[in-house]
Order: C-alpha cells, then sequence, then structure tokens
C-alpha cells in the first residue's frame, strides 16, 4: 500500500512538472528559444497567489484567478520588450542570455518587495482527500486536484491545437515561419500567444506547487523550473505529448528515489537518468529526428 | 490604366552585400511573366521583397494602385497576391488537407473556401486521394502540387512562383509547367521565376533576365528564346 501512496505522490508532483514543462516546450517549439525565465513565472504566481489571498485576505480562486491573468500580462511584456527585438539576432545565444537575466530580474523584484525570508503558503486547495481500504490508502485532496488539473490541462491545450485555427497556426509557425507568414499568419501574434499560454500555465503550476510545497521564496521556481526544462527535454523538447510523459516520469522517479534509496541522491538520479535518456535517444523519448534542410 | 503590378527601383541589403540593385518591372494583369537568371542573381529576393517576408531598402512596389512596400508579410496574401516559395516549404507535419486549408488561413467563407478545395481537387486529384497524408511523405512533384494547391486555397489573382520544376523528374516538370499554364487560364496572373529558362520563356508573354542584382535583358519571351546572348549563356546552346 506505501508504495502506491508514493507512485500517487510521483504522479502528482510529476503533474506540477508536467505542466511547467508543457510551456517550456511550446515556447520553444514555436518560438525556438528556451526560455529561462519560465520558472520564476512560477515563483511570481505563487507571489501573487500569496499576496491576494494572506495579505488581503481574498478567496484562494480568486487569487489563482488574478495570478493567471498578471502573469499573462508578464509573459506577454517579457517576450515583448525582452525577446522580440532579439529574434533573428546573429546568435541564438543572446535571446538565451536575455532569458537568463529575466529570470535573475524577477528573482531580484521578489527578493526587494518580499524579502528573503520563507513565507508559508496555505494551500489553496482545502479538500481533504480521499481514504481508500479502510484507512490505509490515504490520497490527499491537493494531489487528486493536481493530477485532473494536469490531465485537463493537456486535453484542452490538444484540442486547442488540433481544432482552432489559432492551433493549427502555432504549429504552422513552429515548422516554417516564412512559409507560415506567406499564409497570412501573424508570426509575432502567435508567439505572443504562446508565451501568454505558457506564463499562463506556469501560474497554474504555481498554485499547485505551492499548495503541495508550502513554502514560498524567490527562489521557489528555480528548481521546478529547471527541473521542468529536463522534464521536457526528456519527452523530446517541442512535442506536448512529450512534456506531459516527461513530466509524470521525472515525478514519479524522484519521489520513488527518495523514498527508497536517498532524499540527498534523488535529484542527482533525475538528472542522471536525463543523461542516460540522452545517450541512447538524444531526441527525448518522443522527439522526432532533427532533419537538417537542404 | 496603370499596371497590375509594378516594381519600381528595388533595392535590397543583406547586411553589406547588395543583392537588388534597382531592380524595376511590371506585371499586367492576365499575364504569364518570367524572371530568369542564375543562381544567386536575385530571383528569390526579388519573390521575398513582393511578400513581405524581407523589407524593401530602396524602392517601391505598387500593387492593383496601392503601394505595398511596406505592408508586413502577413497581410500580402488578404491583396490577392501569393506565393508557392521556393524548396515548395509545404507543412510536413500536417496532412494534405491541413496543409490546404493553411493557404485559407485569411480567408472566412467557409462555403466558398469548400468550393476552392473543390476546384483544387479537380486540378490535382493526387491530392485528394492523399488528403489524410502527411505532407513529408509526398514525392517531390506531389509536395509541388500541394505547395500550388496550398497557395491557390487563398483565392489569388496574382500567384509568385519560386522554381517551381526544381528537383523534379521531367515528367513532372512538363506536368508542373501544363498546371501553370491552365491556373493562368482560368485568369490567375503568373509571375514565375526559373532556372529552366527554356521552359519558363517557353510558356511565358514576357520575360526579365536577371543577373547579380539587376534586370539586364527584358522582352517577350518568343523573341528571347531566340536572342543569341540568352541561348548562350542560359539556354545551354
Amino acid at each position: 500500500m506505501s508504495f502506491l501512496t508514493y507512485l500517487i505522490s510521483g504522479l502528482s508532483l510529476g503533474s506540477i512538472y508536467a505542466i511547467i514543462a508543457l510551456g517550456y516546450t511550446m515556447v520553444y517549439g514555436i518560438a525556438k528559444m528556451l526560455n529561462f525565465a519560465h520558472g520564476d513565472f512560477i515563483m511570481v504566481g505563487c507571489y501573487i497567489i500569496f499576496s491576494v489571498t494572506a495579505s488581503l485576505g481574498g478567496n484562494p480562486l480568486l487569487g489563482i484567478l488574478v495570478a493567471v491573468v498578471l502573469c499573462t500580462i508578464l509573459g506577454i511584456t517579457t517576450e515583448f520588450v525582452a525577446y522580440r527585438p532579439l529574434r533573428g539576432a546573429a546568435s541564438p545565444l543572446a535571446v538565451l542570455i536575455t532569458a537568463i537575466g529575466v529570470s535573475y530580474f524577477l528573482e531580484n523584484v521578489a527578493l526587494l518587495i518580499f524579502g528573503a525570508d520563507i513565507k508559508s503558503f496555505s494551500s489553496v486547495i482545502s479538500w481533504e482527500g480521499l481514504s481508500f481500504a479502510g484507512g490505509q490508502l490515504r490520497i490527499q485532496g491537493v494531489t487528486i486536484v493536481t493530477i485532473l488539473i494536469s490531465v485537463l490541462v493537456l486535453v484542452v491545450l490538444q484540442l486547442f491545437i488540433k481544432k482552432t485555427k489559432q492551433g493549427q497556426a502555432m504549429l504552422a509557425v513552429a515548422e516554417d515561419k516564412g512559409a507560415a507568414t506567406l499564409m497570412g499568419i501573424d508570426v509575432n501574434k502567435t508567439i505572443m500567444l504562446t508565451f501568454a499560454i505558457g506564463s499562463a500555465l506556469a501560474a497554474i503550476a504555481g498554485a499547485l506547487l505551492c499548495s503541495a510545497y508550502p513554502s514560498l521564496s524567490p527562489y521557489t521556481g528555480a528548481m521546478p523550473g529547471i527541473k521542468a526544462f529536463v522534464a521536457a527535454v526528456l519527452g523530446g523538447i517541442g512535442s506536448i505529448p512529450g512534456a506531459m510523459i516527461g513530466g509524470l516520469v521525472l515525478g514519479i522517479v524522484e519521489i520513488l528515489s527518495k523514498t527508497y534509496i536517498s532524499s540527498q541522491l534523488s535529484d542527482a538520479i533525475v538528472f542522471g537518468i536525463l543523461v542516460i535518456v540522452l545517450l541512447v535517444k538524444p531526441t527525448g523519448i518522443l522527439g522526432k529526428k532533427i532533419q537538417e534542410k537542404v | 490604366m496603370s499596371e497590375f503590378l509594378s516594381v519600381k527601383d528595388l533595392s535590397v541589403y543583406y547586411g553589406v552585400i547588395q543583392s537588388l540593385k534597382g531592380v524595376s518591372f511590371h506585371v499586367d494583369k492576365g499575364e504569364i511573366v518570367a524572371l530568369i537568371g542564375a543562381n544567386g542573381a536575385g530571383k528569390t529576393t526579388t519573390l521575398h521583397t513582393l511578400s513581405g517576408l524581407i523589407q524593401a531598402d530602396k524602392g517601391e512596389i505598387v500593387y492593383k494602385d496601392q503601394n505595398i512596400t511596406t505592408i508586413p508579410g502577413h497581410k500580402i496574401v488578404n491583396l490577392g497576391m501569393a506565393q508557392v516559395p521556393e524548396g515548395r516549404r509545404v507543412f510536413a507535419e500536417m496532412t494534405v488537407l491541413q496543409n490546404l486549408k493553411m493557404g485559407a488561413y485569411t480567408r472566412k467563407d467557409k462555403a466558398e473556401m469548400d468550393e476552392t478545395l473543390k476546384t483544387i481537387y479537380q486540378r490535382f486529384p493526387r491530392l485528394e486521394e492523399r488528403k489524410s497524408q502527411l505532407a513529408g511523405t509526398l514525392s517531390g512533384g506531389e509536395q509541388q502540387m500541394l505547395a500550388m494547391g496550398r497557395a491557390l486555397m487563398s483565392h489569388p489573382e496574382i500567384i509568385l512562383l519560386d522554381e517551381p520544376s526544381m528537383g523534379l523528374s521531367p515528367i513532372f516538370v512538363n506536368e508542373i509547367f501544363d498546371i501553370i499554364e491552365k491556373i493562368n487560364k482560368d485568369g490567375v496572373t503568373v509571375l514565375l521565376v526559373e532556372q529552366n529558362a527554356k521552359k519558363a520563356l517557353s510558356i511565358a508573354n514576357r520575360a526579365y533576365v536577371l543577373e547579380t542584382g539587376k534586370i539586364v535583358k527584358e522582352g517577350i519571351a518568343s523573341e528571347l528564346l531566340d536572342d543569341e546572348t540568352i541561348k548562350k549563356a542560359y539556354l545551354g546552346e
């Protein structure tokens, strides 16, 4: 029974990684850039929810809503101010370094406003959860909600991409910006929409992350951000189902190795798996072979 | 009456290299105009500038009495100008049908769009047979047909074709040129860029010869076919 409990809690952590990884992978797939500040959007989302609920006494749902809206605006603004001017720069490193700069900027602004001390975050999910087999297997409410939300996010996102015009435009831009422009697709707008979706997802991931692990500091988003990046690469960067699978694998491996091997070594194991997967299949689990254009 | 499409003194720089040095030409409604020249002469650059993928550094593009020189690329197709790019550039990860629908991205009326789709399937029966196949799995000739069908989905008044015969087997080349003539007979003006000068001149009304960013010769296509210098430089005779 305890194994099952750990597995489910791994699944839940993995779901959070997956939602963050979706943002990474979409931005990479469509704008062809690694947004290393993505993890910090989670932290911003958490502080917004914290401010609305703890400081202003607002409803947690209202907090999430405000966080989603503000993170979306922040994402669009960041893209417009920091990344767009560098699109088409001679080296792709320019935008990568800028992303790292944005990451430090957000962390330090949070440090300035909220201080370095860890804030305790009260879960936005008050549901106790479910109990099975006469109380032997208990699943927390936050765990169940997290898993359900990640499934919902994946389904909605897939439907959006497959069924809507904007979704198809995203695929076209991901494949060939020039050809997409010839079709009449506004590439800048499409990339902006991608950032908006990725940032909204980061805010949702923030709410779930801080509910499961209720301590908040300016660096809260850094580690989950890196792990979600690993998840995206593991699943095959650019692939939406890949991000989901990568996230879940990472979460489960992390929790199980924390439990059965060593809690200090768990991160080493997680990153070790990345190295092994990349050695065997450099494009990740669902990644496609990158064909050089002739 | 003013010209349908006229390009005046167009100059484009790539960094320090000037790839178009004051190119001027015009296309009248209903014509097939060929732009021939060697690799690197600036043919593709000219088409990209017309479609707004590249911004001109100097000069003017006037289309249907409207100056479109600075209009961003994604707004050009809505003006009735579509391009079939060099190398076809179909969306390999999408199906044939999804590719065709992308071509009609800016169109609002679904009924009209279905009507266009029907005429495209009539013109390219192979595309209908393969409508649910991924575009990346098609042969080169089929991809060229798809790229042309995709451009036609926007219901253009003028179509810019960039090297439509590149990399195709001779049978496909003939088929593609037949199709270009048919499209033109249906009322679509054609600006054709080709390295296969002989083929291009055989279907075009008029032609311009581009050499290192400049128009060096222009004239009636059939006359250029008999021109001694053209024969030597471009027709391999």
